[in-house]
């Protein structure tokens, strides 16, 4: 974000400045020889009439508001955690505060609870995500179709969503509690929450349970995208209805899936509250941010905790650059054919 | 190739409207037949039941002889055109081409030797790689057309295919459409509202009006013997002038001057329930300039005198806009024509449209001598709208 802006100011100026430069010049009488080239450049850059650049000053001022609340609140906060993951900084010896470089990246990298927390995060990213994608993209399909009571229909799939993170997990919390839950003494005679792999699914379970609804939302507008006449056209160019979704459906869908993809793949790495909640992270069921948050707030490592912060942080973008460079060659609508 | 027939089709829609009541058609081999009506006449409802994308409520529809009522549209080997093109956006020109020859799992070399095929007979070789994103209309309705040929099916269904282009463009796809049907000799089915195309590309017309056939014929034969006010209404460009008339002694009384009628409308007359108000349509062509017309032709027709209003010279003729005294004609088909036309003269009497020759000395503002033909008009009957100068040759003698 801060670099894109950063960019068009700098392009902003020159061009200004070229376009003295070039009108200038032929009245002093310049060299034969620069005249082609500064009449390719003045083609390459117009110069920017008055209502251009009141236009365009207009812009920036519109946008500075918003910018300067996103610096203050995310950029700052980003910028001081990376100061801080390059110090030795335990506020139970605030003596002990040193620069150390990447030394705090070397001990986290090195350090097998951190990596068993990566793959628990990735676990519970990849499942969920895949799962809620298959559950949304049908429940999608229902409130698509659905002709009668489709407003009621719709608020009914949507209520998970609404409820609070933390109030729905310990509902399912105290669901799973051996003697009093009901669902503990319909499945099991033991604590599924006291053993990794039951902890790990029934944290997958809450998550899916929650956030399928808001998947089928963007999926519905998706399929909102997709035109009538196209399905039409392909029953009657003989595609079944498994083709029709397949070969018809889904690629005209693919921004939007695409979309809800990178969405929820970045929200489910971050998973936090249904493991606070339902294990407290034990049994080796911590994610990433659950470590982070107990070096951070409860160990008082800041440095450790910021390392961690960061890595999570790197790790995000990198997920959303690989799903924004797919959006770029996938999207149909991308070609400029479309725009015209 | 094959022949479908409609058996007393109808379609209700749940919510208890019905769209199509009773419609029965036959539709030969090879044949090229056009459904025309205003929007809301259930044309395209009719198509959709033929292609398969709507349930038949009640009747049959047979293609080659077979009952296809309850088959799926990927089952009844018919290609259909959408007035959208309806192209998927993803796959190239190519590839929509070949999707319906994929789908019926041809093998390569042969899917690629009739795409080639079709491309040609198009003109779309050049962009079989593009994506119809980077198509401009008319290409993207030829992709259309040649996803539809590619397959040789049993019919093509076209619904208002040509809808979507400029005016110019359009006219020229209607000869490619033509010269495509005659070439391939495929069973057509196409909608259409624009009674132009109706006339220029069918080998018979389906006039459709609230969901039920009002006529069916040759372009021809319903240009010059149309069944009802609507028919008549409907077909024509300038439509046809519909002018009251009260029926005297012989006679029939109208803004134009005595008309005298034939044996034949006065035996009709006769009837017991007989209306006194009829309802008299000349054609704009069947006028001309009184004073370029010799004696021979002025007995067979009436000359009257009228202010003229509007002229729009075409270069070959004249149209030539008269106001008439008097009251307008009045029924429900007119009414449903100008509202589906969108157009509501406004003027306190009648609008009276003329063609005549392009020589006529006619000058807006003054009066004019106007002679028309006795032997082209039609009578109606306001109440049901049927022609009673149906099938006479003549409709009026001269006394």
């Amino acid at each position: 974000m801060s670099e894109r802006t950063s960019k068009l100011s700098i392009n902003a100026t020159p061009a200004g400045a070229d376009v003295t430069a070039d009108e200038a010049d032929p009245r002093t009488g310049g060299q034969h020889a620069t005249v082609p080239a500064q009449r390719a450049n003045r083609r390459r850059r117009p110069p920017l009439s008055e209502n251009k650049r009141a236009e365009r000053k207009l812009g920036w001022l519109l946008c500075a508001p918003a910018a300067l609340v996103m610096v203050a609140v995310t950029g700052y906060p980003i910028l001081y955690s990376v100061w801080l993951s390059l110090q030795r900084f335990d506020l139970r010896f605030p003596d002990e505060r040193e620069f150390v470089g990447l030394e705090n990246y070397i001990t986290v990298l090195t350090n097998e609870f951190w990596w068993t927390a990566f793959g628990v995060t990735m676990l519970i990213t990849v499942v969920t995500v895949a799962v809620e994608l298959v559950l949304g993209m049908g429940l999608a399909l229902v409130m698509h179709r659905t002709l009668v009571g489709r407003g009621i229909v719709r608020t009914a799939a949507l209520i998970p969503y609404g409820i609070v993170t933390v109030v729905a997990a310990f509902s399912w919390r105290y669901a799973w509690t051996p003697g009093t839950g009901y669902l503990a003494n319909l499945f099991s005679d033991g604590a599924p929450l006291t053993e990794r792999a039951s902890s790990l699914a029934i944290i997958m379970l809450a998550e899916i349970w929650k956030t399928t609804p808001f998947m089928a939302l963007l999926l519905m507008a998706g399929l909102a995208l997709v035109p009538e006449d196209l399905l039409k056209a392909a029953s009657t160019d003989g595609a079944t209805g498994w083709q029709r979704f397949t070969k018809v459906m889904l690629p005209v869908m693919k921004p939007a899936i695409l979309v809800a993809l990178l969405f929820r793949t970045l929200d489910a790495f971050r998973v936090f509250d249904n493991i606070y909640v339902l294990t407290s992270g034990a049994n080796e069921t911590s994610s990433v941010s659950m470590i982070a948050y107990n070096n951070l707030i409860r160990g008082l490592n800041l440095g450790i905790g910021s390392t961690m912060s960061v890595l999570i942080f790197i790790t995000v973008a990198i997920i959303a650059f690989i799903f924004v460079k797919l959006f770029g060659t996938a999207a149909p609508g991308s070609d400029d054919g479309e725009r015209r | 190739m094959a022949d479908i027939v409609l058996d007393k089709v109808s379609k209700k829609f749940p919510d208890g409207t019905t769209a199509v009541r009773d419609v029965d058609l036959e539709i030969a081999d090879g044949e090229f037949v056009i459904l025309v009506g205003p929007s809301g006449c259930g044309k395209s409802t009719t198509l959709n039941m033929i292609a398969g994308l709507e349930d038949i409520s009640s009747g049959e529809l047979r293609i080659g002889g077979e009952r296809v009522n309850d088959k799926a549209p990927r089952d009844r080997d018919i290609a259909m055109v959408f007035q959208s093109y309806a192209l998927y956006p993803n796959m190239t020109v190519r590839e929509n081409m070949a999707f319906p020859l994929r789908l019926a799992k041809l093998d390569r070399a042969t899917i690629d030797q009739k795409v080639d095929q079709a491309a040609k007979v198009l003109e779309l070789t050049s962009l079989l790689d593009r994506k119809p994103a980077n198509l401009s209309g008319g290409q993207r309705q030829r992709v259309a057309m040649g996803r539809a040929i590619v397959r040789q099916p049993k019919a093509f269904l076209m619904d208002e295919p040509l809808s979507n282009l400029d005016a110019k463009l359009r006219v020229q796809m209607r000869t490619v459409v033509s010269r495509l049907q005659k070439q391939l000799g495929t069973t057509t089915v196409y909608v259409t509202h624009d009674q132009t195309e109706a006339m220029t590309l069918g080998d018979r017309v389906v006039i459709m009006r609230g969901g039920a056939i009002q006529q069916v014929g040759p372009p021809q034969e319903l240009y010059d013997h149309p069944n009802n006010l609507f028919v008549a209404g409907f077909i024509g460009s300038p439509s046809m002038n519909f002018l009251p008339a009260t029926v005297e002694e012989g006679t029939l009384r109208t803004s134009l001057g005595e008309v005298p009628i034939g044996d034949r409308i006065r035996r009709e007359l006769e009837g017991a329930d007989a209306s006194r108000e009829l309802i008299l349509g000349i054609r704009p062509e069947h006028f001309e300039d009184a004073e370029l017309i010799d004696e021979e032709t002025r007995s067979r027709g009436i000359v009257f005198e009228a202010p003229v209003d509007i002229v729009e010279s075409m270069g070959s003729d004249k149209y030539v806009y008269f106001t008439i005294e008097g009251e307008r004609a009045t029924a429900a088909e007119l009414e449903e024509l100008a509202a589906d036309a969108g157009a509501n003269e406004l003027a306190g009497g009648s609008n009276l449209v003329t063609r005549l020759s392009a020589e006529s000395a006619v000058a807006e503002g003054q009066t004019h001598r106007v002679w028309f033909n006795l032997e082209k008009i039609h009578l109606f009957n306001p109440a049901d709208g049927r022609n009673l100068t149906l099938h006479e040759g003549r409709a009026a003698g001269m006394g």
